[in-house]
């Protein structure tokens, strides 16, 4: 996830990463990660929430951005087999939700011009 | 790009969604695209989040999902339906020699398109009572320990592609490289940064070449290079085999 600037938006976030923001912290089914910062439920400063969800952060100072990893917890690196939402643009740069397509089978196919 | 078979398999139900994966963008596959004209959703993957969301590590590979937004299959090789062309032969002029190379461990590498298609069409015929249709259990046992080297290689790599976004070349190396330590068994991850380096004397087949260029090889940033890395593995090695 490519952040611009020090913040994120906590409804991005949770699309993103499937974490809500609460007044308990960030939680996700029964798990809450506390936030050791304060906050205004809105926006976040994406470092800090970044550390303290244990997610890995790459900062690129020359961009004005910074880069958050997936998670790394858990003994499956799926820990659900619920497919994620993915949003991507086509060509004219319409963006396109795997969600759209409930009600499908689904081939998700990746390939590449290289 | 499998439109004959998604037209075949469109009105039972099934759709085809390509997701190509390139820090070009839409400039990067357009010409792949107008060319193949598809009748499904082509999306285009600027960042790789197919590698983090999904576990892509080379292509084309697939993942099957069900009616209701579950991963049946997760990533595997997706090799084209047999019944499709083989890709037309480069043309009679002579080729540099590291694409006549190139090409010689291509023809090498191992894929079961017999396998894979027959089981797609179980699965579009029987559903969830296909044997090919694994339980949310087998799909996630299927799935890699999660590691949080690979978890920093995602976000550094996601990084590289913004970094060519905004055409900042140096510092997208910089964390390609990153990326290529940290998530060692991705190809898409070494082939990305690979097909970016211009070559000239790799003519039209430019995004091919993927290694140093012979009038300047000392120029080359990368660690290594398609061609010493097929071999090293083996092309037999470059697809998972399937498992059923």
């Amino acid at each position: 996830m490519i952040i611009q600037g020090t913040t994120v938006d906590a409804q991005r976030f949770e699309t993103e990463t499937g974490w809500t923001i609460t007044s308990e912290g960030a939680c996700k089914s029964d798990a809450c990660i506390p936030l050791p910062f304060a906050h205004d439920g809105q926006t976040l400063p994406a470092k800090a929430l970044a550390e303290a969800m244990h997610l890995p952060v790459v900062e690129a100072p020359e961009l004005d951005a910074i880069a958050i990893g997936p998670e790394s917890l858990g003994s499956h690196s799926l820990p659900t087999a619920q497919a994620p939402e993915l949003s991507l643009p086509d060509l004219t740069g319409k963006i396109h939700h795997l969600s759209d397509f409930l009600g499908q089978k689904v081939i998700l196919y990746a390939w590449a011009p290289y | 790009m499998w439109r004959a078979l998604r037209d075949e398999l469109h009105p039972q139900g099934v759709e085809l969604i390509t997701v190509g994966l390139d820090s070009l963008g839409a400039e990067g596959c357009r010409a792949a695209l107008e060319t193949a004209a598809p009748s499904h959703p082509a999306l285009i993957d600027t960042h790789h989040q197919m590698a983090s969301h999904f576990g892509i590590v080379n292509i084309p590979q697939s993942v099957w999902i069900d009616e209701q937004g579950m991963i049946v299959r997760p990533v595997e090789s997706a090799p084209p339906p047999p019944t499709e062309p083989a890709p037309a032969p480069a043309g009679s002029e002579a080729l540099p020699q590291r694409l006549t190379d190139i090409m010689v461990e291509a023809a090498q590498i191992e894929t079961d398109p017999a396998r894979y298609h027959q089981a797609l069409r179980d699965w579009v015929a029987n559903g969830s009572k296909s044997q090919y249709a694994l339980s949310p259990e087998a799909v996630i046992k299927r799935s890699k320990p999660p590691s949080s080297d690979r978890a920093m290689g995602h976000a550094h790599f996601e990084l590289a592609c913004e970094a060519v976004v905004q055409n900042a070349k140096d510092l997208a190396i910089r964390h390609f490289r990153a990326a290529h330590a940290l998530v060692p068994e991705s190809w898409t991850y070494r082939r990305q940064a690979w097909s970016l380096e211009a070559v000239e004397a790799a003519g039209p087949f430019a995004r091919f070449w993927q290694g140093p260029s012979p009038d300047a090889p000392e120029n080359w940033p990368y660690e290594s290079d398609w061609l010493t890395d097929i071999r090293r593995e083996g092309p037999a090695n470059y697809y998972a085999p399937w498992q059923d």
